[in-house]
């Protein structure tokens, strides 16, 4: 497997493993309370609502809008740098706005992170999740919700 | 109320070395000529000090310290995390220390050879990790700059902030830098068309959004107000001192709770100011943590200055300028133009406004806000004559 340069999770933090199969499997897993219920992200091990440490995965619908966004500038670790300017955008999911994540805007599941025209991002737009194999990492990144694929 | 540590404890030396790049002194040895100074300024001798309180992020930790220095016999000893969250914290812990009566002359100090490339995080970040960064460095979020700049754009999506409002915050505290001869910016003025041309770091931030890179240390010495009376230096109390981790924080990715915005400031006012009999309206200067501009509103906000939504605003006419703003802030330059030692030249500077001592002193000015990072779990501290 070629390193990509990336930084990219261990897969080796308990609370987080069955997210990462997930998006191996294409599937984007919300950490769930199997005793009251309430999603949480990111995964850890105790439920702060009730305190439970038994734990569910529920199948997001994949689908949220952009919370805020960022556009890279060098310096930025190498891999990044090649790539800068670039976008980072955290999403709101549609099952609940607070339950938000880090990604990229795209334009195809392998499309480069600079490929979207920052200056066309706006908070506020739909977008539904694609994910990009980095290594044997499965990244969750998005596309606007209309686009093809 | 609670027995509170309220002006029984007073700050009674303080010093710096000189602030540069790629300096040749190690962190430790930046750290214990700094402790020696003041020590020095306070009069005070360093077998008499009993007490060190360290960022946990520092190289030279209290053993060395202490070997170095000569100290006769440490009783307290502790160390306060998340960076530029410390500042105040370290002084506080200080204060405590010695108000409950676990030593009687305590030492907080930071020393950071920030220049060089070795000491920032984000640069060692190994490609594979298991942390609660795996939430965000792998889709290129890398720097504490990007982090913030994210918080940013909401900010200004939900209150209608601008640059020119970021404009307002780095002016401000050039002004201060040029009129501070050991500020680094000291012979270098900013213009608002400079900023706005300034190359991008993290989008809605540019380089002048940032705080700048720094050797240098500096340190201060803690005891009772009994004490403090026989000094040669006029004592600044500590008259209040918090610390905050709000709910659901995350340390600097704050996105993933119900209230990105209310940062950690928020949580610690609560705290600071149920202590303090002294009103955010009382207060007519302000250290507050600069690492980037937009910190600069969200505390405002935070430490109830103004309302929600409205930290923006209040930098417009001037008002973090010295001498007429309403609230002269960061009045020797600050992280972003005098030197950024993690905060801790905040501290410093808040008991020279309170000696009557900075170089741009606020007349008649009796008490001083100090904070640490906005982004971390953080610290702060009213001092006050």
């Amino acid at each position: 497997m070629a390193a990509s340069g990336f930084v990219l999770p261990g897969l080796e933090d308990p609370a987080a493993r069955p997210f990462w199969e997930g998006t191996a499997r294409g599937e984007l897993l919300l950490q769930t309370c199997a005793d009251c219920g309430k999603m949480r992200m990111p995964p850890r091990p105790m439920c702060p609502a009730c305190r439970s440490i038994r734990v569910a995965w529920t199948r997001a619908s994949g689908r949220g809008r952009v919370w805020s966004f960022v556009v890279a500038h060098p310096p930025l670790l190498p891999a990044y740098a090649e790539l800068a300017p670039y976008n980072v955008i955290v999403v709101e999911l549609e099952e609940d706005p607070t339950l938000r994540l880090v990604g990229n805007l795209v334009e195809s599941a392998e499309g480069a992170i600079n490929a979207v025209d920052p200056s066309t991002i706006r908070i506020g737009e739909p977008v539904r999740v694609v994910f990009a194999q980095i290594e044997d990492v499965a990244l969750p990144r998005w596309v606007r919700a209309g686009a093809a694929g | 109320m609670a027995h509170t540590i309220k002006d029984r404890t007073a700050i009674v030396g303080i010093a710096q070395t000189r602030f540069g790049k790629g300096l040749e002194d190690s962190e430790l040895s930046l750290a214990c000529q700094a402790i020696s100074a003041a020590l020095d300024d306070a009069g005070i001798a360093p077998g008499e000090v009993d007490g060190l309180v360290a960022f946990s992020m520092e190289d030279g930790r209290e053993v060395e310290v202490a070997r170095n220095l000569g100290l006769g016999g440490v009783t307290f000893f502790a160390q306060v995390g998340y960076g530029g969250g410390a500042g105040c914290g370290t002084t506080g812990h200080a204060a405590l220390a010695v108000a409950s009566g676990q030593c009687e002359v305590a030492v907080a100090w930071r020393a950071r050879k920030r220049a060089d490339k070795a000491s920032r995080p984000w640069a060692q970040t190994g490609n594979r990790i298991d942390t609660p960064w795996q939430w965000s460095r792998p889709w290129g979020l890398l720097r504490p700059v990007d982090e913030i700049a994210m918080l940013t754009r909401r900010y200004m999506h939900e209150y209608g902030a601008t640059r020119e409002h970021l404009a307002n915050v780095a002016l401000a505290f050039r002004k201060h830098a040029n009129r501070n001869p050991a500020a680094t910016m000291h012979d270098k003025p900013l213009t608002r068309e400079q900023y706005m041309s300034a190359r991008w770091v993290s989008e809605p931030l540019c380089l002048f959004d940032n705080c700048l890179e720094t050797d240098g240390a500096l340190a201060v010495v803690v005891v009772s107000a009994e004490r403090a009376r026989d000094l040669r230096q006029p004592p600044v109390y500590i008259h209040a001192y918090a610390q905050g981790i709000p709910p659901q924080h995350q340390t600097m990715t704050n996105y993933f709770c119900d209230d990105p915005l209310a940062g950690p400031s928020h949580t610690c006012a609560r705290r600071l100011w149920a202590n303090s009999d002294v009103r955010p309206a009382d207060v007519s200067v302000a250290q507050i943590y600069d690492a980037f501009s937009p910190l600069i509103p969200l505390s405002l906000e935070g430490y109830g200055f103004c309302k929600r939504g409205e930290g923006a605003a209040f930098t417009e006419n001037g008002a973090l300028e010295w001498p007429d703003g309403r609230l002269p802030t960061n009045t020797s330059g600050g992280g972003m133009s005098e030197a950024y030692v993690h905060g801790f030249n905040l501290v410093v500077e808040g008991v020279r406004q309170m000696r009557g001592t900075s170089t741009s002193q606020v007349e008649g000015a009796t008490s001083c806000l100090v904070t640490s990072g906005e982004g971390v779990p953080t610290s702060a501290l009213v001092l006050r004559r």
